[in-house]
């Protein structure tokens, strides 16, 4: 016996699928399929939760990981097999900036303890919360690769180094 | 170097012979030298992720995995050297770090392969102080128990639901540390071979939920016996302490069941229990049943059916043993009737004279699994013979096609190259169609082929190895005459197999030994046939004599069983359960002794005698079927009844029967065949067998009742026809049907054809309707 490599395609295959999502999300999922043979278009299923997260307010509820499913026709499970794999797939609400704060060793040594306690204290809220107002959330991350400017930061797509207590504020106070 | 050259390895100072390809552990297994193993399991791909099975192999930098190893030729392998011992003993160290150590409280203590494999190659202490992870259990159905924190991540469990049963429900989710199996959405896993994960789990992270907490592994006898709710004959091993019937589990037989049961054959068991049993012998007297004595239940049931002669009529469970059916003919044609049918749910019988002379599959069943290409006729074998749509996955899984013609859209876990869904009265033509594309005769039905049935013939006839297979839904059908003739010419016509699936467990048996009105054993004819199960319940006997049989259920048409219960002068029962309509017309009920409590043979649909013994004492005052039946030969004065033992009835029937082989070969047509079901605009009725509906067991097990395979009381329309006719989902309808109705909740469903109603036979509330397939009318009450 060998070991299996084949699609894990669902029987039936979910039929209406212009059900789903709206025309743009489909069509940006599609240019991630065309990268791969036919029958496997599952292989898109990591691009396809990104994009749906990004749609989806930062985070993937089941009904968003369902959908992926159906559009690739998966069985939902392995879906969530690799939505729950990565950390970069929120599974819960998350705030409008999501803020990813590295402990990692670098970080810790140049004191990202205290950037934590200043954020705690600020937002009022400690890893894996949002404020009440949905503005901001906290996330515990592991290096990001930017240990030169440790302590740091990410932000949506931007890394913030060499944090200190009031860059940190500025740097919030700049954010709506 | 070719595939099929030989290649040499030394293990252990051991020279052996491999085949290129073939992993390390493969090689150990069969030459009995043992390598540790969690993740392998031979009819699962490899996953390598235990990493309990590494083994020394010379010339490598790290021991490495045996079952993840191709053999090479001239590779030494070391399995117990000290580079092997020390990889092993730490896989073992690392597996118990998370593992609860509660073998205490755990129903896998005494039959784990943690806890055995631990023996061997663990240590006494853990160095291990740090907290253990926790998780949280999911409910995954009535049928398995879990109790995640012991997983030790194998995947066995994930890999059976993605490649046997075709259904990935259970799944990794998380990472590391985290990492969990687990549906994540929590719900009832739904395949009809789930309980297999049960034995495939090394540890007690998935236990049998039926069998929770009631016994130790060592305080059960194991035992040998077969399975008996569908065809296949599945070879099962029973678990017995103090005379009860506690588990079933799987024994291998790779020509038959490999190492898979279905989940009714594991659990049916619990029926044996059930306040339903009869254990007493009944007698009627003041019209109301008495518990009596054998010797008087006896001698009143000899006198019936001495008294009956030729006005007797027998119906004999399909499932009866080969050796409880060939004394119920000899006992009803030595009282002079030839009136004794097996065939209890069929309504077709106009084909009788043709009838092949002992059905089977066409093929033997590992043979399904190379057909390129497969036209199923009226059958959900998923669901009808679970374990033969194992085998023919395995041939889709190969690129072989599986096409269907089906009176519902049955879901299968495999696609349809091509698949037909029309109401039952369009079926013939579907399939003459198909026979008309092929040139072949169809029957007399004349139909222009369409695209969907040329391209079926053409995938049929261009198959190296292909199969026609008329599953239960065929059989049941009212032309069912009819599509078998014009099968028999599509396989003729293409070079395919014909297969014959009929419900039941010993229909190759039954024909074998003549439980049949037109043939005796042996398959000879009989000159003056006498009548079939439909016709004797048309009121044509007048004395009943039913062996193992709910009445309700078990029928073609409950409506005639019914009328002719109340008809007949005198009803004998023969029977395992007690239902009501024996408690209102059975003047003699004598007790008998069911699935694991009497020695007995069946025959599967490849042909295979298989014998069992009896596992427990029969409960109460049961009897076994032969015994019962060669008392009452004796007190008849009927001949040929003086076996001691079924060894001595088998031998007999090898006589009579000598030489008879699974053949479907048709016999010289009947000529006047005209389709029965007419393509009227009125609903029909669709009425196959449900799953967990098939027998009396099945019925009275409470955890497959409880499964989402049983059947929910209700009938089911397409959702378009509910919406014409004004109804909604949950609305009481009256069904009615030949002068008899019931009323049940109505269930939409888009796999149904339109103008058609899905109502299995056997299921809750079809006692109060008629025959399975045919007209029915539905209203709003
Ligand atoms: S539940 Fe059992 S079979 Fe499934 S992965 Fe865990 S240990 Fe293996
Ligand atoms: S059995 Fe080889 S790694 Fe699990």
């Amino acid at each position: 016996m060998s070991i299996r490599n084949e699609p894990m395609v669902r029987v039936k295959k979910f039929a209406d699928k212009s059900s789903l999502f709206t025309a743009e999300i489909r069509a940006e999922i599609d240019r991630w399929i065309a990268k791969y043979p036919d029958e496997w278009k599952q292989s898109a299923v990591m691009a396809a939760l990104r994009i749906v997260q990004d749609a989806n307010g930062g985070s993937l509820s089941q009904e968003a990981m369902d959908q992926v499913a159906d559009y690739l026709d998966m069985p939902p499970i392995a879906v969530y097999e690799v939505a729950t794999f990565y950390s970069m797939y929120e599974l819960k609400p998350v705030g409008r900036h999501k803020i990813c704060l590295c402990t990692n060793v670098s970080c810790m040594i140049n004191g990202s303890d205290d950037i934590l306690a200043h954020l705690q204290k600020r937002l009022g809220i400690g890893f894996g919360e949002v404020t009440e107002d949905g503005r901001f959330s906290l996330k515990e991350v592991e290096c990001l690769g930017a240990c030169g400017g440790a302590p740091m930061m990410q932000i949506g797509p931007r890394y913030f180094e060499n944090l200190t207590p009031e860059l940190v504020d500025s740097i919030l106070d700049g954010l709506e | 170097m070719s595939d099929d050259a030989k290649i040499t390895i030394e293990v252990d100072g051991q020279q052996l012979e491999a085949t290129p390809g073939q992993m390390l552990i493969e090689i150990t297994d069969a030459a009995g030298i043992t390598v540790p193993r969690f993740c392998y399991h031979k009819k699962l791909t490899v996953a390598a992720n235990c990493r309990m099975c590494l083994v020394e192999v010379e010339k490598a930098p790290k021991p490495l995995p045996a079952c993840a190893t191709p053999v090479t030729d001239g590779m030494k392998v070391h399995t117990r050297s000290p580079l092997a011992r020390e990889a092993q003993k730490g896989t073992m160290e690392f597996l118990l770090i998370n593992h609860p150590l509660d073998c205490p409280i755990c129903d896998q203590g005494g039959e784990c392969e943690l806890q055995d494999v631990a023996v061997g190659y663990g240590s006494d202490v853990s160095r291990y102080h740090e907290r253990k992870r926790v998780v949280r259990d999911e409910d995954i159905g009535p049928l398995i128990a879990t109790e995640m924190t012991r997983c030790i991540h194998c995947t066995r469990c994930v890999r059976f639901g993605g490649e046997i049963a075709g259904l990935r429900e259970l799944g990794a989710t998380g990472r590391g540390e985290h990492m969990r199996i687990g549906v994540y959405v929590e719900h009832a896993v739904s395949s009809e071979l789930s309980g297999n994960i049960i034995d495939l789990c090394p540890v007690g992270a998935l236990t049998s939920r039926p069998f929770q907490y009631r016994a130790r592994a060592w305080e059960l006898s194991q035992r040998d016996s077969v399975a008996l709710h569908d065809g296949v004959g599945a070879n099962v091993h029973v678990h017995v302490r103090r005379n009860q019937i506690l588990r079933v589990v799987p024994r291998e037989n790779e020509a038959v069941n490999e190492t898979w049961i279905a989940d009714r054959e594991r659990f049916s068991y619990q029926a044996l229990q059930s306040e339903e049993r009869i254990v007493q012998p009944l007698l009627r007297e003041n019209g109301a049943l008495r518990e009596a004595a054998w010797e008087e239940a006896l001698a009143g049931a000899a006198e019936a059916l001495q008294a009956a002669g030729s006005g007797l009529g027998t119906l004999v469970s399909p499932n009866a043993t080969l050796e409880e059916m060939f004394l119920s003919q000899r006992l009803s044609r030595g009282l002079g009737s030839s009136h004794i049918d097996h065939r209890l749910r069929q309504s077709d019988f106009r084909g009788d004279a043709e009838d092949a002379p002992m059905p089977w599959t066409g093929s033997r069943f590992a043979e399904l699994s190379s057909n390129q290409a497969t036209l199923l006729v009226g059958s959900w074998l998923r669901k009808d013979q679970p374990l033969l749509n194992h085998r023919l996955r395995q041939s889709v899984l190969a690129g072989g096609a599986v096409m269907a013609i089906n009176p519902v859209d049955y879901d299968f876990n495999y696609p349809l190259v091509e698949s037909v869904v029309t109401r039952p009265s369009e079926m013939v033509s579907a399939l003459a169609g198909v026979a008309a594309a092929l040139g072949a005769d169809a029957a007399g039905v004349t139909v222009e082929p369409d695209a969907t049935q040329r391209a079926m013939a053409q995938r049929l006839k261009s198959a190296g190895q292909g199969g026609i297979l008329l599953g239960v839904a065929a059989h049941l059908h009212p032309d069912f005459s009819l599509l078998r003739r014009i099968a028999a010419n599509i396989a003729e016509a293409t070079g395919c197999n014909l297969g014959l699936l009929p419900p039941g467990a010993n229909v190759a048996g039954a024909h074998l030994v003549g439980v049949l009105p037109h043939r005796y054993p042996g398959g000879r004819p009989v000159e003056q046939a006498g009548l079939d199960a439909m016709t004797i319940l048309a009121g044509n006997c007048k004395t009943l004599l039913l062996f193992d049989v709910d009445p309700e259920f078990d029928v073609a048409n409950p409506a005639l069983m019914k009328q002719a219960l109340a008809g007949a002068d005198k009803v004998v029962a023969i029977s395992s359960f007690d239902s009501p309509w024996l408690r209102e017309h059975a003047d003699i009920v004598l007790p008998l002794a069911a699935f694991g409590e009497t020695s007995g043979t069946l025959v599967n649909l490849q042909g295979d005698w298989q014998s069992f013994c009896g596992v427990v004492e029969p409960k109460g005052e049961a009897r076994p079927g032969w015994k019962i039946l060669r008392v009452l030969g004796n007190l008849t004065g009927v001949s040929g009844f003086d076996f001691l033992s079924t060894e001595e009835v088998i031998n007999e029937i090898r006589l009579e029967a000598a030489g008879m082989t699974p053949d479907n070969r048709l016999g010289t047509p009947v000529s006047t065949l005209k389709p029965e079901l007419s393509e009227s605009d009125e609903l029909q009725r669709v009425g196959s067998v449900a799953i967990y509906d098939v027998d009396a067991m099945t019925r009275r097990s409470p955890a497959l009742q409880a499964t989402p395979d049983a059947w929910t009381p209700g009938a089911r329309v397409h959702s378009s026809l509910a919406e014409r006719l004004g109804l909604v989902a949950g609305d009481e309808v009256r069904l009615s049907q030949a002068g008899c109705s019931a009323s049940l909740p109505l269930q939409l469903d888009d796999r149904v054809p339109d103008k058609c109603v899905w109502l299995p036979m056997g299921s809750p509330g079809s006692e109060n309707l008629a025959a399975g397939f045919g007209p029915i009318s539905l209203e709003k009450c």
